[in-house]
Formats: structure tokens, sequence, C-alpha cells
């Protein structure tokens, strides 16, 4: 597919994830500029409804990026999330969204090297996907 | 002609279900009929497109209108009552949500048309002749209304006043839409004639729902013997409920079988399946990844349970592949 670069949107959680950005960008790692940042307080805010939205606004992928299993500010967010997505994968392989265009990795604030790296395979398998039919 | 108020009810992509719940109004029936003139209904009496075009724009108080939009044909009577009515009233799951016939959206029109005119093993098409717009007949030229590439909701076509939900809405609920009408008390314009909270608001079973649901299984109904007294999720037994909007006297439930969701979603969410499937994940009470993956394999048809009655009107509307009109 060439020129063709995919959009991805990401959930980042307030707490680990989004720090585990800027700890990228503290550190001044480069990463894909395909992700389009959103925070929120805790992934398990993401309501699968975001998700679904964003693929029908024009999203190729969409991760969900939140602290590590017991990590969790709130306690168990992370993990109502984790159950949500393996149910919303089934969901939208039956909509014609392959599995992959969605992800769900867990980073830490200190995990800035993760964190471009997941962003970095995100990117390359939505490439290698081609843009979401629409 | 009296001054009585004027309704007329159509049908469109339905299975004629919500016809029969007017029916199923018995006697009120004849309240209702004594309280206003019925100008247009084809399923029971023989009023012509003719005299429906030959009314004024605005001069039917009501009309409801039942089915979902595939065909041109249901499209072009939709627009053409929206302009003769006063008031349109989506009447029906389908025509409120795409019902059943909206599950046609996880699939191209191209192979809903080959699948059933080339490949189902009882068509008899040696010429694969799929339907045409037009065709010439004994020198005579047939037409057919067009096929569309997507199941629409009523009120992705037309405005609609108003929506009696269900499939079959109940006839109560018919019967105090009706009133409302007569009576000039109507809500908000847009609003849905039923309960604003969930079914579990007003579940018959709802005093043997658990503060937490856990579920490590779903069962199927033909797998298990279920308590008939008992809240379904508690059994694990995969029930709507908590994702759809009650007002339907729980007639599913008091018939021992749980909620499918024709409902639809209460106002506040967008989109049924999605939280359907969300408030299902959260009462699994598994985090480990392997187990996890067991339980949710075992959910049968994932999307055919979550959008049974919304796929049309969903946020993707359909299957991203389905192609668009």
């Amino acid at each position: 597919m060439k020129g063709f670069e995919p959009k991805i949107i990401g959930f980042l959680c307030n707490w680990c994830s989004y720090e585990g950005a800027d700890a990228a960008g503290r550190a001044r790692k480069a990463y894909p500029a395909n992700l389009r940042v959103l925070r929120v307080m805790c992934s398990g805010r993401v309501d699968p409804q975001f998700i679904l939205e964003a693929f029908k606004e024009g999203a190729d992928g969409v991760m969900i990026l939140g602290c590590h299993p017991g990590d969790c500010h709130y306690k168990e967010g992370n993990l109502q999330t984790l159950k949500r997505y393996y149910v919303l994968k089934r969901v939208l392989s039956t909509l014609g969204i392959e599995e992959d265009r969605l992800r769900l990795d867990w980073i830490s604030a200190g995990e800035g090297d993760k964190f471009v790296q997941v962003v970095s395979e995100m990117t390359e398998r939505m490439r290698q996907l081609g843009p979401l039919p629409r | 002609m009296t001054g009585k108020p004027k309704i007329a009810l159509y049908w469109c992509s339905s299975c004629g279900g919500c016809e029969e719940s007017v029916i199923d109004l018995a006697e009120d029936l004849l309240t209702v009929t004594a309280a206003v003139d019925i100008v247009f209904w084809p399923v029971a009496l023989d009023f012509k497109y003719k005299d429906v075009v030959a009314m004024n724009d605005g001069e039917i108080t009501a009309t409801l209108i039942n089915g979902a939009i595939r065909m041109g044909e249901q499209e072009h009577m939709a627009k053409m009552l929206r302009k003769k009515s006063r008031l349109v009233i989506a009447h029906g799951s389908c025509a409120h949500l795409g019902g059943v016939v909206g599950l046609a959206n996880f699939y191209r029109r191209e192979d809903l048309l080959s699948r059933l005119y080339q490949e189902v093993p009882t068509i008899n098409n040696p010429q694969g002749i799929l339907p045409q717009l037009e065709t010439i007949e004994s020198g005579r030229k047939v037409k057919l209304p067009d096929f569309h590439d997507t199941v629409k909701t009523l009120d992705q076509v037309v405005e609609v006043d108003y929506t009696i939900p269900g499939c079959p809405p109940t006839p109560e609920l018919i019967k105090e839409a009706m009133m409302m009408v007569l009576e000039d008390r109507l809500p908000p314009r847009g609003s849905v004639l039923a309960e604003k909270k969930a079914l579990c608001d007003t579940c018959p079973r709802r005093d043997s729902k658990p503060d937490k649901l856990r579920i490590t299984e779903f069962k199927r109904v033909y797998e298990t013997e279920w308590d008939p007294e008992k809240c379904f999720l508690a059994e694990g037994i995969i029930c709507l409920g908590p994702a759809t909007r009650g007002g339907c006297n729980a007639r599913c439930i008091n018939a021992n079988m749980p909620c499918r969701g024709c409902f639809g979603p209460t106002d506040d969410v967008r989109d049924q399946g999605a939280k359907s499937s969300s408030f299902l994940a959260s009462i699994i009470d598994v985090t480990d990844k392997e187990a996890l993956k067991k339980i949710v394999d075992a959910i049968p048809d994932p999307g055919g349970l979550f959008y049974r009655y919304g796929l049309a009107s969903s946020i993707l509307k359909g299957k991203m592949t389905r192609g668009r009109s």
C-alpha cells in the first residue's frame, strides 16, 4: 500500500501510559506520528462505543494503553477493560474489522521504550492491513 | 368525511407482526376507531395509494410506519406519508432500530442476491437471472423497486416524531400512544414512548439479582435447567435486560425466556450492541487471559446476539465491508 499512512487513535490512561508516553518524549525517543493520543483517566473509562466511533470517523486502528494489572490507580479499571477487550474483539470481527485493528497493552510510567515499541508495532501492522474499508 | 383525526398505518420491510400488534388491541381497537378515521392501512382496509396522494400536506394527524427501509418503494412511501402527516410515529423495532431485517447489514447486497436467486438448493434458475429494475414481459415493460445496499431505520430516511418500540410493541403501548395523540398530551418530540429505565428496573425477577453478578461460564438455554424465579444472569444465561429499555411488561421474562433487546437502548446509549457487550464483559469473574478467552469464545454469534435488533441503528450501521449506497 504505497503512500498510505494509517491513522491510529490511542486511549492512554492518565496515571501510567500517558506518563509512559511522556517518558518517551523526555528521552527524545522517536516513534511514528500516526498515533493520535486521547488521555483518559483510566483505561476502564474507554466505552466500546468510543472505539466504534473512532473506526467510524476514520481510524484504521485503535489502541487502549493502561496500567499493568495490579497497578491500576482505581484498583481494577484495567481488568474491566481487559474483559471488554476480549468480548469487543469478537464483535468487531463480525463487523468486518480485523482483530488486530484493536490492541490493548499495559505501559507503566517508566516504560518509554515499551511505548515506542508498541506504537511502532501497531503502525507497522496497520500498514500491512491497509486502510479500513468504508 | 367527519372532523375526526385521521390516522394512517403503513408497513415497509417487516414481518407483519406489528400489524398484528394493532389487531391485538382487541376491543380497544373499537374505542380507537370510534375516535379516529383510519384513512390508509393497506394490510386491512381498501384505500389506495392515489387516495393518500390526493390528500393535502399535513392532513393526516398521525401515521404509524412499521418496518425498516430497504426498497426504493418503501423510501418513496415513507417520504410521501411524511409530507401528508403532522406526526410520523416509528412503530416497532424495525422502524425504530432496523430490527431483525437489519441483520442483513452483515452482508453485501450482491451476496444476498446471489445467495437467494442463484445458490440456495431450492432455487431453479439455470440462467442465474437476478431481479432487474426493468424488464420486458409479453411486450410490456415491468418495473421492480430498487433494492438498496443497506437496511435503514425509518429515522435515517424521514424525520420521525415519536417511536413505539418493541418486536412487536405491546397493545398497551400502542393504545397509550394513540391516546396521547388524541388527548394532545405527547412528551417532547423525539421521545421513545416506553419506560426511560432499563428492563431490570421493572423485571419481576429483580429481587433475585445479586448485588454483584459474577459469571465464570455462559450457558445456553438448551444446555441447562434454570430456576424460573431467579435472575437469568445469576444463572449464567445471557439476558440483555440491563442494556435494554423497559416497558414491555417483561413478556419474555414472564414466559421464562431471557431478554433479547427488542426495545432498544435507553436514551443515553448510542449503540446497544457495544453497551451490551460491555455490561456482559464486566460481569465475567475471570481475568486470567486463557480462561477469559475460553469464556468469551463460548458466547454464540456475538454480532447477532448484541445487535439482533439494533444493527442498522448502530454506530457502524453494519459490516464495514458491505458497501454503501
